[in-house]
């Protein structure tokens, strides 16, 4: 907003006040300052491909050059100091994807000092985002590297109906969160369903109970509907008076003063974004006829719901999701914890892409997230054993361009396809295999960690000198 | 096989149970690749006979008895059932619904003489659950509320017999220290310490009715307390970092009788030589390697292979889990990809446990004489795909059915709503 203002100062000065440019809100005011790190160009010959889109390749070549990927197939030709890996027996696959962590704002150590991920002192909190409470040196962001993970979307927690905003961070160490945004990522917004909001609100003034949370929802989506209209208005407005201000038609004086900007809401304006289509709702929601009232709701105010998360019963209605282009991202076997996660079942992911809904496989977990990999072979082994008849490479969407697609990042990585981020993970076997790791994991090309070269493993600030100093030890 | 011919095969298998009595049931499981959990290792193409719920022989050239039911596990692998070390299954139905949740009593004036058989329900939907992935023994215990002691652990299957299923009560008591003993013991680790040690000074001089005046211990929880400072029942505790795990060294050579028992031990392998020096056996969680704690610094995914390398006993559990005790497997399956071998992987999920709960002679092990906890495999048992074809506990084939396997079933396919709605499935 700094820079706008003074540019919109700077106008003023040089235009007088008629001229004052139309105010518009700075939708990027924590600009990413991402810079990849240096990534020679790399040729991974013979190994086992899981392409990210559903296709499964064995012995096939992979190149990677400036940072991009530039070729799948068989005997591809090494470009000039290429490093060639060979890659027999072993697995590669885009890297993971992990659409609802929390790493950074309820880092490791777990203590009261790092807890930054859950605004709950008001229902509505869609003012806050979840880059202010990130802590880039949570030795999680390291850790889930190792487990094959190259981006992924920190959300507040789920205190609240409107929990705030999520970011897509670049699973890379940096001194900044800015240093690890997702450059072009757009953001989230972070909702709940359900017992959270009745159970936090509960005593201090409400919501109290379901019908609560959906009165809360509504009441907050028709203030947004009018805070969306007074910037559509004013943009019009300002428009016209525009076209009109140096025509003859307008002499009178106060046809010349142009019109006034509503004044900011924080919170309205992360709403707005979703009726806007910037932003993208990603909301907490346990059980299936939560969601399917959600559903109605989002037609109700004319906005999509990007995905449910945790979505322990969207095998009830994964038909619905499909008709709505609504992902869930799931648990594999998580479950029993409370009430509305009771019905749940360990072959609820392979349900709902069989039943064509996205499906996505998610960690809310610093632990999960190190291996999300095995939760989807857990899922996927259940789901054949019911005769659902996915294969590997299917379930490899779960991980990787499913979640990317949600995150609105499936033009730049999730696949290895030619033209996309070189986000990929050389394993040391399969991957739905509980024996392998991955080996080498890149970002942008460049390889920021390899398990058997420690100068390829970041050390966060925090383990430095303490007596773990690392995983790998 | 497909999910519908193996519950076709166990309801086979169910019905002969109930025809005839487990006790005079001979089940011959034959071809399988056996995992004896003995000095007799992996057996190939081996068979393993059970008779009255007991197991009768294992080995290569054995005699199957004329009318034995057959099962035939080629392709298929044969083992121990699993055992949790330590959990919380069957006390606890939805842990955030207080109502269903025996986990904790806060405001009890007890805590040692808390008895979790009293909290125990064999019908929670945990039991099932965890049955059907090859567990069929379970030691659950209560947590801590405001006392650092929990009440007594028990041992228990996973049958869901409401008449019969313990295996052992009073098995063992466990007790809080590091971050969180010291908490409750009063805000330090040096109270939480000398608290234990008073405790156990307590129980040990405890006589009905000539308690001293100055007991910090009522009576319940002191009589409770005694068979494990006379070092007659294991005493589990809870300690992650390594200098508290010295402490328990210290305690362990001070009053040596006692039967100690490392859970957590997030540090462990800073002090492995030390704790197998020391007899102690540790309960641990392989994928714990972050440091969650300031008591958790030293956190890795090697902690269970140098413990065993230093010679150190380890089990291996979901921690804390009722519903998700059934998972132990990954957790050793992480082990292994992280340098434990395979054999100390799956002794640490059946053999070890029952070794540190006195049930060695009765479970962890397919040899003659044993409890016929028996599961038959489609693969590797620490594998994510793979998962149990037969479950038998004590000799009787279990039902593979759980809600789950219910709402599975009820949901296959959305499509026929209409013709045929959901609730009436």
């Amino acid at each position: 907003m700094i820079k706008q203002f003074a540019l919109a100062g700077a106008l003023t000065l040089a235009y007088g006040t008629a001229n004052a440019q139309m105010v518009e809100i700075d939708k990027n005011p924590f600009p990413s300052t991402y810079e990849p790190m240096p990534a020679p160009s790399v040729l991974i010959r013979g190994a086992h491909v899981f392409d990210g889109t559903g296709a499964e390749l064995s012995k096939a070549d992979l190149l990677l050059e400036n940072g991009k990927i530039t070729a799948l197939g068989e005997h591809l030709e090494a470009p000039q100091g290429a490093r060639i890996i060979d890659g027999t027996g072993k697995w590669v696959t885009p890297g993971i994807i992990d659409v609802h962590s929390h790493l950074g704002v309820y880092a490791s150590p777990g203590i009261r000092a790092t807890a930054d991920g859950n605004e709950a002192t008001n229902p509505n909190t869609a003012e806050v985002s979840s880059e202010h409470g990130i802590w880039p040196h949570d030795p999680g962001f390291n850790r889930a590297r190792a487990g094959g993970v190259t981006a992924l979307m920190v959300l507040p927690g789920s205190a609240n109906l409107f929990g705030g905003r999520g970011t897509v961070l670049k699973n890379i160490p940096s001194r900044t969160v800015q240093g690890m945004k997702f450059p072009g990522a757009p953001y989230a917004l972070k909702m709940a369903c359900g017992e959270n909001p009745k159970r936090v609100y509960g005593q201090k003034g409400g919501p109290g109970s379901r019908m609560g949370n959906f009165a809360g929802y509504r009441k907050n989506w028709i203030k947004a509907q009018a805070y969306k209209k007074s910037w559509d208005d004013y943009r019009a407005d300002y428009a016209k008076w525009e076209a009109k201000k140096d025509s003859n038609s307008a002499k009178k004086d106060k046809d010349k003063k142009a019109p006034k900007a509503p004044k900011r809401n924080l919170q309205m304006e992360t709403l707005m974004g979703v009726l806007n289509g910037e932003i993208i709702v990603n909301m907490h929601c346990y059980r299936a006829d939560e969601m399917a009232q959600v559903i109605d709701m989002s037609k109700e105010f004319g906005y999509h719901v990007g995905a449910f998360h945790h979505a322990v019963e969207a095998y009830k209605v994964a038909d619905l999701l499909r008709e709505n282009d609504t992902c869930a991202a799931m648990w594999a076997d998580w479950g029993g914890f409370k009430m509305e996660a009771y019905d749940s079942i360990r072959e609820n992911i392979p349900l709902v892409h069989k039943a064509g809904a996205c499906a996505i496989v998610h960690s809310d977990s610093e632990v999960g997230i190190q291996r999300l990999n095995q939760e989807a072979a857990k899922a996927l082994a259940d789901g054949n054993k019911a005769g659902l008849n996915i294969s590997q490479g299917e379930a490899w969407t779960w991980l990787s361009a499913n979640p990317a697609k949600l995150l609105g990042i499936g033009d730049k990585t999730g696949a290895l396809k030619p033209g996309l981020n070189a986000d990929v993970v050389l394993w040391s076997g399969n991957p739905f295999s509980v024996y392998s790791r991955a080996d080498i994991v890149f970002v942008d090309g460049a390889r920021v960690f390899d398990r058997h070269d420690k100068s390829h493993q970041a050390v966060s600030d925090f383990e430095l000198g303490q007596p773990g100093e690392g995983d790998d030890k | 096989m497909s999910i519908l011919g193996k519950f076709a095969t166990a309801g086979a298998l169910l019905c002969l149970a109930s025809a005839a009595p487990a006790w005079a049931q001979t089940i011959a499981i034959t071809g399988g690749k056996v995992i004896t959990n003995t000095a007799q290792g992996q057996l190939d193409n081996a068979t393993v006979l059970i008779e009255d719920g007991k197991i009768l022989s294992v080995g290569a050239d054995i005699t199957i008895p004329e009318g034995a039911t057959r099962i035939d596990a080629s392709g298929k692998w044969v083992t121990p059932g699993l055992f949790a070390p330590l959990s919380q299954v069957g006390l606890i139905e939805i842990s955030l619904e207080s109502s269903t949740d025996d986990s904790r009593a806060e405001k009890s004036e007890f805590s040692v003489a808390l008895d979790g058989v009293d909290g125990f329900n064999p019908k929670a939907e945990a039991v099932a659950i965890t049955k059907i992935e090859g567990m069929t023994r379970i030691a659950v215990s209560t947590g801590p509320g405001e006392n650092i002691f929990s009440g007594a652990g028990f041992v228990a299957d996973t049958s869901g017999d409401v008449v019969d299923s313990i295996t052992r009560d009073h098995a063992f008591v466990m007790v809080q220290m590091g971050e969180r003993g010291a908490r409750i013991a009063g805000g330090s680790r040096p109270a939480a310490w000398a608290y234990l040690r008073n405790a156990l000074t307590e129980a040990r001089h405890y006589r009905p009715g000539r308690a001293p005046k100055d007991a910090l211990l009522n009576g319940p929880d002191a009589m409770a307390l005694k068979p494990v400072a006379e070092g007659r029942m294991p005493l589990l505790v809870f300690v992650n970092r390594a200098s508290d795990l010295m402490t328990l060294i210290r305690l362990h050579e001070a009053q040596p009788k006692l039967d100690l028992v490392a859970v957590g031990a997030a540090e462990g392998w800073m002090v492995a030589d030390e704790l197998a020096a020391a007899g102690i056996p540790v309960i641990l969680e392989p994928q714990n390697n972050l440091p969650s704690s300031f008591e958790s610094l030293g956190a890795t995914m090697t902690n269970a292979a140098r413990l065993q390398k230093a010679g150190v006993t380890i089990a291996i559990a979901q921690l804390g889990e009722a519903f998700n005790a059934r998972l132990a497997p990954q957790q050793a399956g992480d082990a292994v990809a992280n340098g434990l071998p395979w054999d100390a992987a799956f002794a640490a999920i059946t053999r070890a446990p029952a070794q540190i709960f006195g049930l060695e002679d009765e479970l962890g092990t397919l040899q003659s004489g044993m409890i016929a906890d028996v599961v038959v495999w489609n693969g590797d048992p620490l594998e994510l795909m793979t998962s149990p074809d037969y479950v038998f506990i004590g000799g009787e084939a279990q039902s593979l059915s759980s809600r789950q396997t219910k709402l599975r079933d009820r949901y296959l396919d959305l499509k026929k709503a209409k013709e045929n709605p959901f609730a009436y499935r």
